[in-house]
């Protein structure tokens, strides 16, 4: 018998829950918070623009319009098709009307002038990139379908800064007068992150195999490895710069490979250091979970140890594995930001800096490359470990 | 029977953890093409027993020769390559579709591929499984008994003279089951493969086996063909195993009609065919109620006759 159907959950029903509490938070945010703060210099305190004084403004009257629309969409629409599509057309007019208001609200022939996004900017940014991506997630594209999303949206962005819509924004203006140290830490960043994950790996296979077949080295290895991993960043990379600076002074060789107490050389180790734990684990995680009856069968046919260690053991473990090093990579794309303290390269130095100057427009310049990149990282680490998956469950 | 004769000799064979004697001073030999069922309550050292024929488990004591060499003269993996094994479970790699699990041992043997297709097919058209259809499928797309079969011909991939089998049909259900061992017998008598399975169930080892070793706590208490074993068990413990009751139906289940008939006779009104066991044709012959029957060939013509008073003489204590 069906249960009686009442009037209240009929009305639940007809009302999307995520979508309630998404709206509610950016309605919260457009009245509450300014879209746009304009500053009369980079560190001057400044004058706060809702969404609503800016109507006048032909984007932000559109903006206005398509979130009201996008609203009615998360609330009511049952298409995961259409949702996507309204809020993928607010997101970019987002950022176009972000664009065009702070061109249009600069003081003109000001070049101190800095015009910063506010909190209904990023709320709102938050809100229709977590619809979007609800929308994705509903819509169960395959992992290649996802890693193109993450392309498609990547390369709407890279129009936006391209094209020059965004260049009267504060972040850009700080990008503008360091665009060749930009690149340089750019490069910097991705070489120190994915540079210790690969040297971590290249370490941690091996030590994680070996602590799978030697069960007595196990509980010691990954003891000691959990062990560096409680030590905050800052100490460790503190604590590595006594003896590499010792190791400088004394062995002319470490001297001539660029190994000092500062730089990149602790910084690499210790990336490589926190790295460890998560590979070493899952590697014995996953190799555990390998049914030991396909060992027994694969030894039994006469395959050697090393046969059945890379074409039983490792193929069927390695999606365990690949999470361990996605784990990884995230972290470590997030840990290269600190590693700037201690004169290493990335996108830290700009968070630095910025802290030091007061000037948040500085520090946005190095958070959000960093934060996109470990998003695109990890979107794309998914999608491959998911494609594995997908193949031999 | 002489030594050409035998494919496995087991002689003396002991292994021990620490103090406690998994397998004990045991001795048999297995004769070419036959099919020796090892069977045992679990822990009486069965599958050890025959894990060390593959050297997957180092002997402590003893000698074991396959096919007239001795397992030690030769590489562990060499000697696992030139037998078959196949376990409980299956052991499917589920990353590997089923034409690459068929051509595991072909592959180590560094097979040329033409060679090794031409084989995979043959096998799986041999177990009733259409080639084009189950080459490119995963395990996990097979049913218990396609994965029990891919097993099975996985094992027989390099046409191994030895096939050992641990539980082999342990996971299947009673109907599958019984068609899985019937396949075993009609493949094993094409190939002419020298078998060891190991088993619990006592009906698996009467039907399948030629010989039949009766392991318990490590010993080897009786090894001898399944109708000495039903009539002269050599060990309380063996008669418990093979179970008294319905011991008479059991023996006769191991001959089949044409071993048991009288001459022809005519006007008989109802026949049977001359493969079915002597078991079979007594329930046959109870349900219908008839006191007489026919006992025919294949093409139906009349080759003997089988009375009820000639059955239960059959089934008598021999």
């Amino acid at each position: 018998m069906e249960p009686p159907v009442t009037q209240d959950e009929r009305a639940t029903r007809a009302v999307d829950r995520l979508g309630i509490v998404l709206c509610a938070a950016g309605a919260a945010a457009v009245a509450l918070t300014p879209f746009v703060i304009v500053k009369a210099n980079r560190i001057a305190a400044g004058k706060p623009m809702p969404l609503a004084a800016l109507a006048g403004q032909p984007a932000a009257l559109a903006l206005i319009v398509m979130l009201v629309v996008t609203g009615l969409a998360a609330l009511f629409s049952r298409s995961a098709r259409a949702r996507l599509v309204v809020a993928t057309l607010t997101l970019g007019l987002l950022i176009l009307a972000i664009g065009l208001v702070s061109a249009a609200v600069t003081p003109p022939g000001s070049t101190a002038a800095r015009v910063t996004p506010g909190g209904a900017f990023w709320v709102l940014l938050a809100v229709l990139g977590l619809l979007a991506s609800d929308a994705l997630v509903k819509l169960r594209l395959t992992p290649w379908m996802r890693v193109a999303a993450l392309a498609f949206y990547g390369a709407l962005l890279a129009v936006f800064l391209l094209s020059g819509t965004l260049d009267s924004l504060s972040i850009m203006k700080e990008f503008a007068t360091r665009a060749d140290q930009f690149r340089n830490e750019a490069v910097g960043h991705l070489l120190l992150a994915f540079g210790s994950v690969a040297i971590a790996i290249l370490l941690a296979l091996p030590l994680g195999i070996l602590c799978f077949w030697v069960p007595k080295l196990r509980a010691a290895v990954l003891q000691t490895l959990s062990l560096i991993q409680t030590i905050p960043s800052l100490a460790l990379f503190g604590l590595l710069m006594l003896p590499l600076s010792y190791l400088a002074a004394h062995v002319p060789l470490a001297a001539s490979l660029g190994i000092r107490g500062i730089g990149t050389a602790p910084a690499l180790i210790a990336l490589v250091l926190y790295s460890l734990l998560p590979i070493v684990a899952n590697t014995v995680v996953g190799l555990q979970g390998v049914d030991p009856t396909l060992r027994d069968a694969a030894t039994g046919m006469g395959l050697t140890r090393r046969q059945v260690l890379t074409r039983i053991d490792l193929p069927l473990a390695f999606p365990v594995i690949l999470t361990g090093i996605r784990v990884v990579l995230v972290q470590a794309i997030g840990l290269v930001t600190v590693a700037a303290l201690i004169g290493g390269s990335g996108f830290g130095i700009f968070i630095f800096q910025g802290l030091g100057q007061t000037a948040m427009d500085l520090v946005l310049l190095g958070a959000v490359p960093t934060v996109l990149l470990a998003f695109s990282s990890a979107v794309v680490l998914d999608a491959v470990i998911d494609s594995i998956r997908g193949s031999s469950p | 029977m002489s030594a050409s004769d035998t494919m496995i000799e087991i002689a003396g064979v002991t292994k021990r953890y620490g103090e406690t004697a998994v397998v004990d001073d045991v001795s048999l030999s297995v004769p070419r093409g036959a099919i020796a069922v090892i069977v045992g309550t679990s822990g009486s050292g069965k599958s050890t027993l025959v894990r060390m024929i593959n050297r997957l488990v180092p002997m402590t004591g003893g000698k074991i020769s396959v096919g007239g060499r001795d397992i030690m003269s030769l590489p562990a993996t060499e000697l696992r390559r030139g037998i078959g094994y196949a376990i409980q479970g299956h052991g499917l790699f589920p990353h590997r579709t089923v034409a690459a699990n068929i051509a595991t041992v072909p592959q180590l043997l560094g097979w040329d591929r033409t060679r090794i297709e031409r084989r995979v097919d043959e096998l799986l058209a041999l177990f009733n499984l259409d080639p084009a259809a189950f080459r490119g499928k995963y395990p996990h797309e097979l049913s218990g008994g396609q994965q029990q079969r891919v097993g099975v011909a996985r094992a027989l991939a390099a046409g191994p003279e030895v096939l050992l089998m641990d539980e082999p049909f342990g996971a299947l259900d009673p109907v599958i089951r019984g068609k899985a061992q019937d396949d075993l017998i009609a493949i094993q008598k094409q190939f002419g493969t020298t078998v060891i399975l190991v088993t619990h169930d006592m009906d698996e080892a009467f039907h399948l086996g030629d010989r039949i070793a009766v392991m318990s706590e490590g010993r080897l208490l009786q090894y001898a063909t399944p109708e000495k074993i039903l009539a002269e068990p050599a060990d309380p413990f063996v008669q418990q195993l093979t179970g008294t009751a319905g011991r008479a139906l059991k023996l006769m289940s191991l001959s089949p009609l044409k071993e048991g008939m009288e001459p022809p006779r005519p006007d008989l009104a109802y026949g049977l065919a001359q493969n079915v066991s002597l078991r079979d044709a007594l329930s046959e012959m109870i349900w219908r109620g008839i006191e007489e029957a026919a006992v025919e060939d294949g093409d139906k013509a009349q080759i003997g006759s089988i009375s009820m008073r000639r059955l239960l003489q059959l089934g008598r204590r021999p």
